[in-house]
């Protein structure tokens, strides 16, 4: 066991973050957060609503940023890389770093158009056969080809919301990402749907490096390897999911899980 | 002021109306013993309800003799003239009146017309019998009205009911004032334009390729034939108000709109906002006089360096642009709203996916509003053709089917204003083409609005 | 369930996006650079806009301000009884006040500007009433001198405020070489200087520049706005009530509302013709007057109110409704008494930007005859009239140079009314404005 809790697995971190805080003007939502992501695994962020946990992944691809007022202290790394650095390039950063929103948002636009949107702002895609090849790879990898395929043309506003969400996953992957940021991508949908956007997570475990937030610790547990607890705005324990949920080291961590607050 | 002293008396009287209600309502709260329960409605509802039954009727005789009153008086004092001396209806008959007032009223010391000084005394007669009768009516309306409704008071009446029912209906009579508006205004419009399309073909008025209106007082008169083809008029009006001026708001409009939404820090859009605001405040006569003044002179300069030797002083290129920089606001706050529809998470999708600010309003934010912001451009395109005072100040009166900035075209609205200020004949052509233009104008701008709001209007649903 | 999501056929492998590569590098710095572009012209479209709105208000400024000055000349007056043509003994009786008033001064004025010499032709025409204002003040004067200060003519009042280009040829700058002489002559014997104009203030329209005023004007606008306030905001105030209070749902709310929507838009002009052929000629109300005007513009404004209350009304939530009616009191009482006063802020932000259109507006006013000369401030609601924004139009179309200046002033003057209008609407909105 590392000295800091929260870090600590033997493989090489795709992304670290040491010492991160976050003010929203004067209110400071996280606190003192370290925290290493692998590339092989999907780390789950768990905890409370308000504990800060969407907060904490919407620095790592530097969103927080559109937000007025907000202020982030602390390193974060990718690869190595300051990801706060005067010399990072945001849209580089973004696009190594994709992320996928609470509420489906896919553009106005058709299907085609919408995984097509990243390849073509970062000039990924040589030629019209190539721009093929990536949305319908993209929309294989999310398992919407088939669903899709005869209705590329079509707006992709009109699908279900399930459909709307996996879209969102190719519209990621078309950019070929390092990691994938998940916003609670589950909580708008259906049970069914549900599952599928989780059966997708695992096909793509180990392509990328995958950091879900949600709610629901069932989901936690089924689809991470890691868990991180938050709460209050500080990281509370980091460990292997079975760990979390079989022997939690924190009596908060515990109390969370066995359903005393939350 | 005959008619406010009038005014006054009879809410005077409503007012005594209103004590004597009052004043029996109370009576009756002390005669059941002081105890407010036994009496339906407090004191001043009997009052009040007392007053208004007093003070209608007189009001709706006072208002009727105030609107009809004059036209009743000249009908009589006309037709106190025989047939052969009775001056022509229209502008003769007006200034005949106008002198006979102004004798009766004391402020023209002598009259021109020999006519005058007989009708003077036949006119004040008529005036002050009118007024007496209409006096007593109102008085006597307002003693029946009052004595009706103070008999009616009782200890079990629902005064306080009644009066809200009255106070319900002055509150509906208020909001038909605006069905009535639009009634006169369709009407005064069409009733004219009918009389307007008896003496012009109504093909030749929306077809014709000419437009000088001026028509012969004499018959030997050259080249005032009078022609009504208003197609030059219109086409001024849509290069004026929907090319140059649309050409100048909606790229800076759109540009401000965007620039305060997604770039400014909320400490300058706090400043510059109010800024943007100012022009949508300042009169249009201000920017009329400034195009005219000093944006004309430097667009003719400007043409003559540019080689052009017959550049007008009113070109259609200033009052464009003058108007343009007026719609400006006007265009920011609707591009502002349909740009403030589009759900936040569309933008950070975009954000996220490594798109520049930039290339997140042009690709998603722009396209996803655009249905609003066209519906805002409708809207502004509607005002642009309806404003009056910059082309009536820096626009010609020359109607010319060019498309050459640098000279001189003429509107509807500059057309509107140079057919009806100075003398006017009521019957002529010339001064009723003023009110078809003024009816194309209106159906222009209504369908427009309507169509405009209709498409903001679904906009705004597909993101609620 | 691997099968569910199971992929159809292959997938196409690629390889990882390299972004150290040259061309991708200079992609990004060619996406940079569009941004900046794009925010830069943004940024520009704002100071293009702030900046014709500076050069406005700069040009008007620039002309205006020498507008509320006037050139003044010193006249040695011998207040002559018998080139007054009064006489001394009954001006010291009781009729004294009225014979002064009724005296001969343009006799003396034209003696008086023998002094002046060569440029005895400089003096305005109405500078006997000076020299009338001055006698009745102190009417001791008569028969002694007296040094006064009296207005010269509006060619030497723009020569001393250098209006005029002198290095341009004689016949294109728009003054004679006598009046440039004239004005060099009294420059030089320091005869002249520069005095506030209270003229202008507080006077009427005249056809000299250096004699007219913008008080006539802005009586006139008081006038027609009494009336535009009367009519227009207890209407919009009620309607609002009806509709939002009130109104059952249905076909008359509807018609309601769809005709305040589309009189909001409708172009102003419009209203002038209505006002035209309705109260002018079916009801033959008189024309030029304040009261024809002031129902106009109402029926014009109405809309702005009728909207602006009724979002108002509408911001005032249900549950003070509910309490109110719960405690007994009527529909009309919880109106009258909870949800219009609560409302009251937002009316009187949404009535006070409609009162500041109604005073700018000048197209209406023009077609029913609101562009009458009057050269005296008007005398009642149904007496001839013209309103400050008329005024500046009917300045602005005059040839002579004198009222360039004139005309910027009164857009000083009724700029500085509307933007005090707009930051009162702008306070009101700040200070009252209430979240539920």
């Amino acid at each position: 066991m590392n000295q800091n809790p929260a870090i600590g697995h033997n493989t090489v971190p795709k992304m670290t973050a040491r010492d991160v805080n976050v003010f929203y003007g004067q209110k400071q939502a996280i606190k003192n957060v370290s925290i290493d992501v692998s590339a092989e695994h999907v780390t789950a962020f768990i905890g409370p609503s308000g504990c800060g946990k969407s907060t904490f992944l919407r620095c790592l691809n530097r969103m927080n940023d559109t937000v007025d007022g907000a202020r982030v202290e602390g390193r974060i790394e990718l690869d190595g890389q300051d990801v706060y650095a005067s010399g990072m390039d945001v849209v580089q950063l973004r696009a190594r770093v994709g992320m996928v929103f609470q509420k489906p948002n896919p553009f106005p636009k058709s299907i085609y158009e919408n995984v097509a949107y990243g390849p073509r702002l970062h000039g990924l895609a040589r030629s019209k056969t190539d721009m093929d090849e990536i949305v319908e790879s993209a929309l294989k990898r999310a398992g919407l080809w088939d669903e899709a395929k005869d209705r590329l043309n079509e707006s992709g506003t009109a699908m279900s919301g399930g459909q709307q969400q996996r879209l969102c996953i190719a519209r990621a992957i078309a950019v070929d990402p390092e990691v994938i940021l998940m916003d609670e991508p589950c909580s708008a949908l259906d049970p069914i749907a549900t599952a599928r956007i989780e059966e997708l997570i695992d096909e793509l475990r180990g392509r990328y490096a995958i950091v879900i937030v949600t709610h629901n610790m069932q989901q936690a547990a089924r689809v991470s390897q890691k868990t991180a607890f938050f709460h209050l705005g500080t990281l509370v324990e980091y460990d292997d999911t079975s760990s979390i949920f079989t022997n939690p080291k924190a009596t908060r961590t515990k109390d969370y899980i066995t359903g005393r607050y939350g | 002021m005959r008619l406010l002293i009038a005014f006054a008396l009879v809410l005077g009287l409503a007012g005594l109306a209103y004590l004597a209600g009052r004043a029996r309502g109370n009576r009756m709260v002390t005669a059941a013993g002081g105890r407010m329960g036994a009496v339906h409605s407090r004191p001043v509802y009997h009052g009040a309800y007392v007053a208004v039954l007093a003070l209608a009727p007189a009001l709706i005789v006072l208002a009727g003799w105030g609107i009809v009153g004059e036209g009743l008086i000249e009908g009589q004092v006309l037709g106190s003239l025989s047939a052969a001396e009775r001056p022509a209806p229209g502008n003769d008959s007006e200034a005949l009146l106008n002198e006979v007032r102004g004798l009766v009223n004391g402020d023209l010391p002598q009259a021109f017309n020999p006519l005058a000084p007989r009708l003077a005394p036949v006119y004040a007669a008529a005036r002050s019998n009118g007024d007496l009768l209409a006096g007593a009516l109102a008085v006597a309306l307002l003693a029946m009205g009052g004595l009706w409704g103070w008999s009616r008071l009782r200890p079990d009446f629902r005064a306080r009911n009644r009066v809200e029912t009255q106070v319900r209906a002055l509150l509906l009579v208020a909001s038909v004032v605006a069905i009535l508006t639009t009634f006169g205004i369709v009407l005064s419009l069409i009733f004219e334009s009918i009389r307007f399309f008896q003496l012009v073909s109504p093909v030749e008025f929306l077809t014709g390729l000419q437009w000088s209106p001026q028509t012969a007082i004499r018959a030997d008169q050259v080249g005032s034939t009078g022609a009504f083809g208003a197609v030059p008029l219109f086409w001024g009006t849509i290069f004026i108000g929907a090319i140059i001026a649309m050409a100048v708001a909606i790229p800076l409009g759109l540009m401000s709109a965007i620039y305060l939404t997604q770039y400014a820090d909320p400490r300058v859009r706090k400043w510059l906002k109010p800024i943007l605001e100012l022009l949508a405040g300042v009169p249009t006569v201000v920017y009329g006089f400034f195009a005219a003044l000093t944006i004309a002179p430097l667009v003719r300069s400007f043409a003559v360096a540019l080689g052009m030797t017959n550049a007008s002083s009113d070109s259609a290129l200033a009052a464009g642009l003058v108007m343009g920089v007026m719609i400006i606001p006007f265009v920011s706050s609707m591009a502002d709203d349909a740009l403030a529809a589009v759900p936040r998470a569309m933008r950070d999708g975009s954000l996220a996916m490594g798109a520049t600010p930039s290339e997140t309003v042009k690709k998603v934010l722009v396209p996803a509003a655009l249905p609003g912001i066209m519906g805002g451009v409708l809207l502004a395109v509607s005002r642009a053709i309806g404003e009056t005072m910059i082309v009536v100040m820096a626009a010609g009166l020359a109607a010319n089917l060019t498309a050459n900035p640098f000279s001189s075209v003429t509107t509807v609205t500059t057309q509107i204003v140079a057919l009806l200020t100075g003398d006017q004949e009521f019957d002529s052509a010339k001064t009723l083409s003023a009110f078809a233009l003024g009816l194309v104008l209106f159906v222009m701008t209504l369908i427009l609005n309507i169509y405009a709001l209709a498409v903001v209007k679904r906009y705004r649903e597909a993101y609620e | 369930m691997a099968t569910l999501a199971a992929p159809a056929g292959p997938i196409a492998e690629r390889q990882p996006t390299d972004w150290a590569t040259p061309a991708m590098r200079s992609r990004i710095a060619a996406r940079y650079r569009a941004e900046r572009n794009f925010r830069r012209l943004g940024a520009a479209a704002l100071v293009i806009a702030a900046s014709f709105l500076a050069f406005l208000l700069f040009t008007i400024v620039r002309d205006g301000w020498t507008g509320f000055q006037r050139t003044e000349t010193r006249i040695e007056v011998q207040f002559d009884a018998a080139t007054l043509g009064v006489d001394p003994a009954a001006v010291a009786g009781p009729q004294g006040q009225a014979l002064l008033a009724r005296a001969d001064y343009q006799a003396l004025l034209l003696k008086a500007a023998e002094q002046l010499g060569p440029a005895d032709d400089t003096l305005s025409d109405a500078a006997w009433m000076d020299l009338r204002e001055a006698l009745m003040d102190d009417p001791t004067l008569l028969g002694k001198r007296a040094s006064l200060w009296v207005p010269v003519r509006s060619s030497i009042d723009l020569l001393a405020k250098g209006k005029y280009d002198l290095a341009a040829p004689a016949e294109s700058r728009g003054v004679t070489d006598r009046e440039v002489s004239d004005w060099r002559w009294l420059d030089g014997k320091g005869l002249l200087r520069t005095g506030f104009n209270t003229t202008f203030l507080f006077g009427a329209d005249s056809t000299e520049p250096e004699l007219a005023g913008i008080g006539g004007a802005a009586l006139g606008s008081l006038l027609t706005l009494a009336v535009t306030i009367a009519i227009a905001f207890p209407l919009g105030v009620f309607s609002a009530v009806w509709l939002e209070e009130f109104a059952p749902k249905g076909r008359l709310a509807d018609i309601i509302e769809l005709s305040i929507n589309n009189l909001a838009a409708v172009p102003s002009i419009i209203f002038g013709l209505l006002g035209l052929a309705f109260f002018l000629n079916f009801a033959g109300m008189p024309r030029s007057a304040p009261l024809v005007g002031g129902i106009t513009l109402a029926l014009m404004i109405m809309p702005v109110i009728v909207i602006a209350s009724r979002v108002a009304i509408k911001a005032v939530p249900p549950s003070i409704r509910d309490a109110a009616l719960g405690i007994g009191a009527s529909p009309i009482q919880v109106v009258f008494h909870h949800v219009l006063p609560l409302a009251l802020p937002g009316i009187m932000t949404g009535t006070i930007i409609g009162i500041a259109r109604a005073l700018g507006e000048t197209a209406p006013l023009l077609l029913i005859g609101m562009r009458a000369f009057v050269t005296d401030v008007p005398q009642g609601f149904t007496a001839p009239a013209t309103v400050l924004p008329m005024q500046v139009f009917l300045w602005s179309d005059d040839v002579q140079r004198g009222f360039v200046e004139k005309t910027s002033a009164a857009i000083m003057v009724l700029m500085l009314v509307l933007i005090a209008m707009n930051s009162l609407a702008i306070y009101l909105r700040n200070r009252f404005e209430r979240r539920w």
